[in-house]
């Protein structure tokens, strides 16, 4: 760009005035990447390598039905499927209800599904051999400020203990962490205990388990697989519903909200202003300059290139100040995870929020820069200079 | 003193004055603010400086056609802020009235010890019948208590409108004949009531509308066994989201034996919950959670409406921000080009405090008009929209966008104070622009 000094003295030209539509076009983005960010971070739950290779099995009546222990059995010897663990949902919150915890009572063999999930050997182990012990997400740990070897009293909003009363304790003996470079959803926040530990305490449980998780070999024959386990049960009390952990945790979202749907609403009315706020000001720009821009023709500049200088002149804008709202979005994310502790966790910013990102300012800048460039193009130098 | 420093003082106490103003807006009533614009529509007509501003302003105002693209962008700007800050808010709204509005002083709810909702909970038989010969209880003219323990589960269902397969899941209530009178706002408004001991459902309003199959006369799969829809009720708030069953076919086909998620009682007289709650705490044979259902109901709203209201502040204030840097751009602008006009004014003894006020008016007004096209883009869009989301742990709560007064005036306050922050900077550099400058300027 040899012209970039030319563009840069329009921008300059009215200082306050570039930088207050600057401002405005920022807000736009930070409010781009806020939302983008969110809506990013819920579209992804579930949807990486692993998940892709597991099966979840629940009851088709509803998702707080329990399903048969011995259907783990059946479920193994189906096509395709190489292992088979389950889990509970066990309710779990520490000193009241307020604190909700993502609470599993699992299987032994529950963390062999879940490669993602980091444990040592050492704690795993430790794990194996403490009736009363639990893995708890790295997360969690530090919300409540946890240490391993603690020994922790957990309600159940479900389930009472052996003697009655709601109130359980266990014995932290691990740490679930994320594997380095793997996004895990909520791995890093749950806790996990044992399953027979739960089902003997407690009185409700009668042989039976919240969900299968079972792996396939064959990723590209998933689809028949989970119509082979739900085949096993089919016209019996316990009809199963089996879908791939991706689909099954966007089921569940698209029930909390249609956040997809929120977010493009209230971006469209955040850019529809923001084409009107840019528009208005690159139009009024190229009015003032009117004179100048004949001048530039005059000395031979050719009527292409002063569309180029002008529609270059709103990218920049835009892109400079869609780039600033962006930043500003990941720096204000990442600070309020910090002040805000636990209670709100929001994602920082993806790669491809920025790719999005990035391709909206560039087609704002084209669209606030077509007219007023189509019109600079379009001078006539005679009536230009004559002020008409 | 440096000019520059000056300056820089000047606009410090600006920016202190303003942040005053803002609070004030924000927390005064709405008759301050009518008493305040009154005293400035006085001023304007006694005092001779208050003149000089009516008059000046009357040219602004009318002139504003000839601007007419510049200051469209200040309405739009700000109509588009009011309308995402009232649309996110009724949506929140919509919620509490819907859920919140639910119980009354009158019933209380009884769950076991240590519930938060009635999907954890179970009461055993021996309970139940602890429970329902309490005293408090208001009893029906036969003599029996007006209370009605209910069983609670949920159900998958495909989704009205949805793709083969897209599911939602549904609060089914199983209930015995006392329900309908612990719940005096409900009726039946089509159909029949379901018989006892036969697979028949009578569907909610807001459940019918959510779900495919809900509609009377039509058989409705829910697991492994077909059930028949013979009704449809309406009670006006959550209730209207669920389906409702006879507790022993419930309780049957979901395995529930002679259980009960919570009893729901109507008591003598709203004094008698502190006695009801009292007695079943201090009896050995109850391990209960007694709440009143407006407690209880309120209680399941209060988290997601909270949420939804700062999601809505947040948002709204991020695009504020961004409308007044809009506001201000248009109207430095708008001074830039009446610049010779205001010198010429201020050459013949016009005195600065009517220029601002008379620029001020004019933002003012279009901040008026942007936040009236805001709060009725909000209104017609989005007033009785319909919306649904996972609440109380198992069902779809349908709901409806509810843009009240209350919101369109809370919208209106905030589009006036962009319109203030956005016209403050530029009027005062109309006044303080040097008079000999200005002449030469354009």
């Amino acid at each position: 760009m040899k012209y970039l000094h030319l563009v840069w003295a329009a921008l300059m030209r009215r200082k306050t005035r570039t930088a207050l539509t600057v401002a405005s076009i920022v807000a736009a983005f930070l409010l781009f990447g806020l939302l983008d960010g969110i809506r990013v971070a819920f579209a992804q739950l579930g949807k990486n390598a692993d998940g892709a290779q597991r099966l979840q099995t629940t009851s088709r009546l509803s998702f707080i039905e329990t399903l048969p222990k011995a259907l783990g059995k059946r479920i193994e010897l189906v096509d395709n499927i190489e292992a088979v663990t389950y889990a509970s949902w066990f309710g779990g919150t520490y000193q009241g209800p307020r604190n909700q915890i993502f609470s599993f009572a699992v299987a032994p063999n529950y963390l062999d599904l879940y490669p993602e999930i980091e444990v040592s050997q050492a704690e795993r182990d430790a794990f194996a051999s403490t009736r009363t012990g639990i893995l708890v997400g790295e997360k969690l740990m530090q919300r409540f400020d946890w240490e391993v070897g603690d020994r922790i009293p957990l309600q159940s909003s479900i389930f009472p203990n052996s003697d009655g009363s709601m109130n359980w304790s266990f014995d932290i003996v691990g740490v679930l962490r994320n594997r380095a470079g793997k996004q895990g959803g909520f791995n890093d926040q749950m806790l996990l205990m044992h399953y027979d530990y739960y089902a003997e305490s407690t009185p409700y449980v009668d042989n039976e388990v919240g969900w299968y998780v079972s792996r396939v070999s064959d990723v590209r024959r998933a689809d028949r697989a989970a119509k082979a386990i739900d085949a096993l049960s089919a016209n019996s009390p316990h009809e199963t519903r089996t879908m791939t952990e991706g689909a099954a945790i966007a089921f569940q979202l698209k029930q909390m909200a249609d956040i997809g749907m929120i977010v493009s609403a209230i971006m469209g009315a955040v850019f529809f202003t923001l084409l009107l706020l840019t528009g208005n000001t690159m139009a009024q720009a190229v009015r003032e300059r009117t004179s100048e821009l004949a001048v530039l023709k005059t000395i031979g500049f050719s009527s292409p290139s002063v569309l180029m200088l002008v529609l270059a002149e709103s990218m920049v804008l835009v892109v400079f100040g869609g780039v600033l709202g962006l930043g500003l979005a990941a720096a204000a994310s990442a600070v309020l995870n910090l002040v805000a502790g636990d209670m709100i966790r929001l994602p920082g910013i993806e790669w491809r929020s920025w790719l999005l990102g990035l391709g909206l300012m560039a087609a704002i800048g084209l669209v606030v820069g077509a007219l007023p460039a189509l019109r600079a193009m379009r001078l006539n130098i005679v009536d230009a200079l004559a002020g008409r | 003193m440096h000019p520059l420093l000056k300056t820089l003082l000047q606009n410090a106490g600006l920016v202190a004055a303003l942040l005053v103003a803002l609070v004030v807006w924000i927390l005064a009533p709405w008759y301050v603010l009518l008493a305040a614009a009154l005293a400035v529509a006085l001023w304007m007509m006694l005092s001779h400086g208050g003149r000089q501003a009516a008059s000046v302003s009357q040219v602004g105002i009318s002139t504003l056609g000839q601007r007419l693209g510049a200051s469209s962008v200040v309405v739009i700007g700000i109509a588009g802020v009011v309308a995402v800050l009232v649309a996110l808010l009724s949506m929140a709204e919509g919620y509490r009235q819907t859920v919140g509005g639910t119980g009354d002083a009158t019933s209380a709810i009884v769950l076991r010890g240590g519930s938060v909702a009635e999907v954890m909970s179970t009461l055993d038989r021996a309970t139940i019948s602890t429970v329902v010969q309490a005293p408090q209880i208001a009893r029906s003219a036969d003599g029996r208590p007006l209370a009605s323990p209910e069983l609670v589960v949920a159900a998958t269902l495909p989704l009205r409108g949805g793709a083969p397969g897209e599911d939602g899941s549904v609060q089914v209530r199983g209930v015995g004949d006392m329900a309908f009178q612990v719940r005096p706002k409900l009726r039946i408004v089509e159909g029949r009531m379901f018989e006892t001991g036969k697979r028949e459902l009578v569907v909610g309003k807001g459940a019918r509308k959510q779900f495919a199959g809900l509609d009377p006369g039509q058989p409705v799969r829910l697991g492994s066994d077909t059930w028949q829809v013979v009704g449809a009720f309406e009670a006006g708030d959550a209730t209207d989201s669920e389906i409702w069953a006879d507790a022993e076919v419930v309780a049957t086909t979901y395995r529930r034996g002679s259980t009960r998620a919570s009893i729901t009682a109507r008591l003598t007289d709203p004094g008698a919950f502190a006695a009801f709650k009292a007695g079943l705490d201090a009896d050995p044979r109850t391990q209960v959670e007694v709440s009143t259902t407006l407690d209880y109901f309120a209680k399941q709203s209060e988290g997601m409406s909270k949420v939804l209201r700062v999601i809505g502040i947040v948002v709204g204030s991020i695009m504020a921000v961004g409308a007044v840097f809009g506001a201000l751009n248009t109207m430095f602008a708008t001074v830039a080009a009446r610049a010779r006009e205001i010198a010429t004014l201020r050459a013949i003894g016009f005195r600065g405090l009517p220029v601002v006020v008379a620029v001020m008016l004019e933002t003012m007004l279009l901040a008026l008009l942007g936040g009236l096209l805001g709060g009725a883009i909000a209104w017609l869009l989005f007033d009785g929209y319909g919306a649904s989301t996972l609440a109380g742990g198992v069902g779809q709560t349908t709901f409806e966008f509810r843009v009240t007064p209350t919101l369109l005036w809370g919208g209106l306050k905030w589009a006036l104070a962009i319109g203030f922050v956005g016209g403050l900077f530029p009027a005062v550099r109309a006044a303080q622009l040097p008079v000999t400058t200005a002449l030469r300027a354009g």
